[in-house]
């Protein structure tokens, strides 16, 4: 009950300091300009060869919406930390807390009902760009993608494993330091992927295992990756490298119950955290 | 065992090596003003936080209406308002007071009866629609008290509950405390205008250093201390001598007073006599009651030494 109480206090902050609605007008630019010159790109690429065989345009399609998918992975990501990363932090240093946590409630109910009041938002904003960006790629192109829910989720997962990094960590550390932890985080397995990704293309077992290691620190950009795959079946086994969007090496799906079993875990962490800490 | 709002039983925290209270051992009475006194960080607001749940005692028990520290059913009879009072600029007050009865686990129905009712208490009638991040300081530090009220507690913490008001608010703070402890909620009281705990409160205890100095019943307080100040013709040795004898605080001032304490008013009279019976001129003399601040200076100074000299 508290719990809800405390979610919906978070999402009614959102609103009411227009975090909502900035995050959902630039969403819809967002949508806008991916949706615009896909348009202009793709009208260019077919009005040139009219008579390949729309086979030829399968690469580039897939390209651009994996691009676009992969940005938005890069934003909600970004924003699950940004809109959260001051929440517990900002209220413990002002002691706004005080008044919250000496009603009948446990500690544990705020840091509860602020997990789902940002993890509700962030997962329905993920779906909004996501499904945007398939929906437009769609109806300008015609592809397809194999997954797109199963895929979404994953990023939407994605998003929650930050939002959880940046509830607990405020939990501890000053805004500015749990801003820093987060995002150094995420560069840390984003470079840890590619490392795994090409380190695998050497066949360097090294390079692989430094990958991994850094996937078990933040599972985010193995996440990515499982969801791209899962996109886009065609590209499985290739074993050129071609860009960041496009995924050669599949990820486990133990990776995905890691993921899971990484949130639950370390919002257990946060919960003992804040309950034992001195306000 | 005996009905206590409050009883702490050697209360102890430390942060690292530095001990923010020591020792606070105190019983407040169901009702009860009871006004918590010292100079700055003497760890009143660290007490007042052990004692909510905020912070861990490093050491010692207390209990809240007889429950245990961090009772949670308990808390729906306690109310508090913080040292420095703010919450979400963009709750409007109505909504502010909204979701602390809900937090409260009080029904909507009595929500919607308590909510307007407080806000004309504190004089915020006309302040419902408004936004906190548009409330003056004053305004905050009222809507901070009706949130304190807000469940009718059995018992309230009350940190500084007059900083930044003005002298009616200060009024209207000292006369809700009144009419809160009539309907027998205990209210504890941290504070520094003196004035205004000499005119609230029951008892009073000075805490320096996280340890109860003295505890004071006010009421009983009035008669043990009275300053007499008198200009008298001539100041001889023999004349302060015999004073010294009838008080124990006898002093000159470079304007010509004599000052001498007594314990009680019956001493003046006997006083009196034995300067016209010796022929000592007397011109004036003045009866002054000390203040609060007056003792607050004195029992701070007297316990001082022992950290002086340290
Ligand atoms: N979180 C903390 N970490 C370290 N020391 C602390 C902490 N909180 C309080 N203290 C120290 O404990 C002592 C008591 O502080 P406290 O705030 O309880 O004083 P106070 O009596 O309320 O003072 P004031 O009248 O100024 O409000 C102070 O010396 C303070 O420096
Ligand atoms: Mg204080």
């Amino acid at each position: 009950m508290t719990i809800i109480t405390i979610a919906q206090l978070t999402i009614r902050e959102a609103q009411r300091r227009k975090i909502l609605w900035a995050a959902l007008l630039m969403g819809i630019l967002f949508l806008l300009v991916f949706g615009i010159g896909l348009h202009l790109i793709w009208r260019e690429m077919t009005l040139d060869n009219p008579y390949d065989a729309p086979e030829m345009f399968e690469v580039p399609a897939n390209f651009l919406t994996m691009a676009g998918l992969y940005v938005t992975n890069f934003l909600v990501v970004i924003m699950a930390v940004l809109i959260s990363v001051a929440s517990i932090s900002g209220e413990i240093e002002s002691h706004l807390v005080d008044i919250l946590i000496t009603k009948p409630m446990n500690r544990r109910d705020l840091i509860m009902g602020k997990w789902l009041g940002f993890g509700v938002m962030t997962t329905l904003y993920t779906f909004m760009l996501g499904g945007g960006v398939m929906l437009i790629s769609r109806l300008v192109t015609g592809l397809a993608l194999r997954q797109p829910i199963a895929g979404i989720s994953l990023i939407a997962l994605n998003a929650l494993v930050m939002l959880t990094v940046s509830i607990a960590g405020g939990t501890r550390l000053s805004t500015l330091a749990n801003g820093v932890v987060a995002f150094m985080l995420y560069g840390l397995a984003f470079v840890g992927g590619w490392v795994e990704a090409i380190g695998g293309l050497f066949r360097n077992e090294t390079a692989v295992n430094l990958g991994i290691v850094s996937s078990l620190l933040l599972p985010v950009e193995a996440l990515w990756r499982k969801a791209a795959i899962i996109f886009q079946p065609r590209m499985t086994g290739s074993t050129s490298f071609a860009g960041p969007f496009v995924v050669t090496n599949e990820p486990s799906d133990v990776m995905v119950v890691y993921a899971v079993v990484y949130i639950v875990g370390l919002l257990a962490f946060a919960l003992w955290s804040f309950q034992k800490r001195d306000m | 065992m005996p009905d206590y709002a409050i009883e702490t039983t050697h209360l102890r925290k430390e942060f690292g090596r530095k001990v923010a209270v020591a020792d606070l051992t105190l019983q407040v009475k169901r009702g009860e003003v009871f006004g918590f006194l010292g100079p700055n960080g003497a760890g009143k607001t660290t007490s007042v936080k052990m004692l909510l749940g905020l912070t861990a005692p490093t050491a010692g028990d207390a209990t809240l209406l007889n429950a245990p520290l961090g009772d949670r059913r308990t808390r729906t009879r306690i109310g508090y308002l913080p040292e420095h009072f703010r919450f979400y600029p963009w709750l409007k007050a109505v909504e502010f007071l909204d979701l602390q009865g809900r937090l409260y686990g009080m029904e909507t129905q009595r929500r919607r009866n308590v909510i307007p009712q407080l806000l004309q208490r504190v004089g915020l009638a006309q302040a419902t629609e408004l936004k906190l991040a548009a409330f003056s300081k004053g305004m905050t530090q009222r809507i901070g008290l009706a949130q304190a009220l807000m469940n009718a507690p059995d018992l309230v913490f009350l940190d500084e509950p007059t900083s930044g008001l003005d002298p009616l608010g200060r009024r209207l703070v000292r006369e809700i405390i009144a009419e809160v402890s009539a309907t027998g909620t205990a209210v504890f009281l941290n504070s520094h205008l003196l004035s205004e705990v000499e005119q609230t409160c029951h008892r009073v205890a000075f805490i320096r250093e996280g340890r109860v100095l003295e505890t004071h019943d006010l009421s009983q307080w009035d008669e043990d201390a009275i300053s007499v100040k008198m200009r008298v013709g001539r100041i001889s040795a023999e004349l302060l001598a015999h004073l010294q004898t009838l008080s124990a605080d006898v002093y000159q001032t470079d304007d010509g007073f004599v000052h001498v304490t007594v314990s009680a008013e019956k001493d003046i009279p006997t006083l009196v006599n034995w300067l016209v019976a010796h022929n000592h001129a007397l011109y004036e003399l003045n009866l002054e009651r000390l203040s609060l601040e007056d003792r607050f200076l004195k029992i701070i100074g007297n316990h001082s030494g022992d950290t002086l000299t340290a």
